[in-house]
């Protein structure tokens, strides 16, 4: 099939590269930075033996560059399967609650530019006739809680488009993904201490290649965390009042 | 738009941070995804940490320890020649799984696959081919380094070859090394035609040894190191080549499962009658006949690979491998006095290791020269580092030397007098990075960098 990732130079972004391609799909890589992107491309081809079709230059703090990131790569793979979404932003509570500026940008890069991305996606997607579109949100946002406040109020509200998608547009031949990754060891978590059921992003990009194959529209990885959230939704606000997690 | 110090530190977590014998330090660790970026600022760089002993531990707490492994695309491969380039952190797990099925091997490896190829740049590793192959430096044909001015420089045995040299076995203390290309071996089937047998005393598993060496490419010992009186040093005897197509199996080897230390083992378990049983047992349920039989490469060459976390065997208090070579006149009489002391003093290894070595490496600190090397566990205990000496003051006395990627005991002056190379590589440091900017616990003990 033919796929377009967005994040594809690290992290979940680029196991799910890797793994695609080396089953015999064929690439268009987006991501922030021109250098790492190429280097990427060179990674793919000499892993797989196949070069991707392409890379742009696509951040989620610039939506003004979208179209022209999708131009490319609809231009580059002719038809496009999948779009996948593994870009996003994150900071700790404490680190968003000092810095006004960050905030703004990380409400901005993980929610509305988020969904501006998949709004021109599924236009694009729709009017070839559809294909899947798979996006990671977080469990950060399936209850608020105190540790990830700011962050997982972005995720929340984009787990809710996600999953409206879904219902919305499947008729239509669009499946949506809604990927809800516990912790995962990424760039992204570096300066964080991991917890128990921590996933590495190889077997967490399995999970989801899986996902996209079946058409699963809620995917939570590592497995460990669906039984996980399932019961922190469960517990009554006084205890989450309480708790630290 | 570069990064200021407290920048990364502020993406770095603060950690302890030991080597495989889990001896740690505090320190700031920064799972580096581009090393282009965090590596300016960075004390040390670091791989998958199997380095035995404190070249890979910070030396202060406040120093910036980047570890390399999440940074590892392959940037490319030839299939023609075998020429391949990738950014430091590609492991050598990844490559086997990438190429062994394609043909393609390293040309030198170590005992483990969880190695980094930096660090086995910066370790300038040996393996069971040592004897016909040298070490892996030997391979490189570049490396991209950030030097301590903050440079990137590009080196390889044509291109400022002083520094090249001083990096190839220089434990990561000459530069950051971002890149590495070397040349893969092609390989004639994925699996390995292995023969072992018995051994009864020291001199002749030397002997053994230099003779299989004439046969083999790969070749290495087990060996006893509780066993006192006529068979000391008796052992099991280890050969393999790459089997040709038609001796293969039409299929590659299974993937196998990793099973996990699941605890410290607890200190009475590393007993001497238990650790001497354990190894009675592994010579004598070898069969008696020399055993022929194909095996898979992966665990052929990493045999410990498939206990993940098996330094915990040595319990709580962690573990020091002593390895050192040491000239062998062909009759065993260097070694021989050296197991003496070994066996006297009932040291607890599970296994111990020897090895012939052949021609010295042009890595100015590289390990291997031509010899017998031994590698032992040694489970640490107050006295750990008088054992680590007296061991020391042989080596010295008959012209060895130490591996520094396995030590963690050795006194600076000991170095020293082991290592003639010692002021040449010294120099080219002070030239590439004056200040001593980049360093290590290990660089602080033993080559004198501020604590």
């Amino acid at each position: 099939m033919n796929a377009l990732v967005l994040g594809a130079t690290q992290g979940i972004g680029q196991a799910l590269a890797r793994q695609l391609g080396a089953r015999g799909d064929t690439l268009f890589l987006l991501g922030r930075d021109a250098s790492a992107l190429e280097r990427s491309a060179r990674d793919i081809e000499a892993r797989c033996g196949r070069a991707p079709a392409g890379y742009a230059i696509c951040d989620l703090s610039a939506p003004e560059g979208f179209a022209t990131a999708l131009d490319a790569a609809w231009r580059a793979l002719g038809r496009v399967d999948v779009v996948i979404v593994t870009a996003g932003q994150f900071g700790t509570q404490e680190e968003l609650e000092n810095d006004r500026a960050r905030l703004a940008t990380m409400l901005q890069v993980n929610f509305s530019n988020t969904i501006l991305f998949c709004e021109d996606a599924r236009e694009r997607l729709l009017a070839a006739g559809g294909g899947t579109l798979c996006v990671l949100s977080s469990v950060a946002g399936d209850r608020g809680r105190k540790p990830v406040v700011l962050y997982g109020s972005t995720k929340a509200g984009l787990s809710y488009y996600l999953e409206a998608l879904d219902h919305a547009y499947r008729s239509r031949g669009l499946v949506t993904i809604c990927v809800k990754p516990g912790f995962v060891k990424t760039g992204m978590t570096a300066a964080l201490k991991p917890p128990p059921f921590a996933g590495e992003p190889e077997s967490v990009a399995r999970d989801i290649i899986r996902a996209i194959d079946r058409g699963t529209p809620l995917l939570y990885t590592p497995r460990a965390w669906a039984l996980v959230m399932r019961i922190i939704r469960l517990l009554p606000r006084a205890v989450m009042r309480r708790i630290g997690f | 738009m570069d990064e200021t110090p407290t920048e990364t530190i502020h993406r770095a977590q603060r950690a302890t941070i030991a080597g495989w014998g889990r001896i740690g330090r505090a320190g700031r660790l920064l799972e580096s995804v581009d090393l282009n970026r965090d590596s300016p600022h960075a004390a040390l760089f670091r791989g998958l940490g199997r380095s035995y002993g404190d070249s890979a531990v910070p030396a202060r707490e406040t120093d910036l320890i980047v570890a390399t492994p999440r940074a590892d695309r392959l940037l490319f491969f030839n299939r023609e020649n075998g020429a391949l380039r990738a950014e430091a952190g590609l492991s050598l797990k990844t490559l086997n799984e990438l190429f062994l099925h394609q043909g393609w091997f390293v040309p030198v490896t170590p005992g483990t696959q969880f190695v980094t190829l930096g660090g086995m740049v910066a370790s300038d590793v040996h393996g069971k081919n040592h004897h016909v192959a040298g070490t892996f430096g030997h391979y490189v044909r570049a490396l991209i380094m950030r030097t301590a001015d903050g440079r990137i420089v590009e080196c390889g045995p044509e291109r400022e070859p002083e520094l090249f040299w001083a990096t190839v076995g220089g434990m990561g203390l000459t530069g950051h090394i971002l890149e590495v290309e070397f040349t893969m071996e092609r390989i004639p089937s994925p699996w390995i035609r292995c023969e072992s047998r018995r051994i009864e005393d020291l001199r002749a598993f030397v002997a053994a040894l230099k003779e299989a060496a004439r046969e083999w490419p790969f070749t290495v010992g087990w060996i006893d190191c509780l066993k006192q009186g006529p068979h000391m040093g008796r052992g099991i005897l280890i050969c393999g080549r790459w089997a040709q197509p038609d001796e293969a199996p039409p299929a590659p080897p299974r993937l196998r499962r990793m099973i996990r230390m699941p605890f410290d083992c607890p200190e009475f378990l590393l007993s001497r009658p238990l650790v001497r049983a354990f190894n009675s047992y592994l010579f004598y349920t070898h069969p008696r006949p020399i055993k022929r039989r194909l095996m898979d490469p992966i665990a052929f060459f990493y045999p410990l690979d498939a206990i993940a976390e098996w330094n915990r065997m040595y319990g709580r208090r962690g573990f020091t491998q002593y390895q050192c070579v040491l000239p062998d006149p062909g009759d065993a009489s260097i070694i021989a006095p050296f197991f003496e002391r070994l066996t006297r003093r009932g040291v607890g290894s599970f296994l111990s290791v020897i090895k012939d070595c052949g021609a010295e490496g042009r890595g100015l600190l590289s390990f291997p020269k031509p010899g017998i090397s031994i590698a032992l566990d040694i489970p640490v205990r107050d006295n750990t580092s008088a054992l680590v000496a007296e061991l020391n003051r042989h080596v010295i006395e008959h012209g060895g030397r130490i591996y520094l990627t396995k030590d963690q005991f050795t006194a600076a002056a000991d170095f020293r007098a082991m290592e003639p190379r010692l002021d040449r590589w010294l120099a080219v440091r002070r030239k590439w990075d004056p200040e001593g900017r980049i360093r290590s616990a290990q660089s602080v003990r033993l080559f004198g960098d501020h604590p």
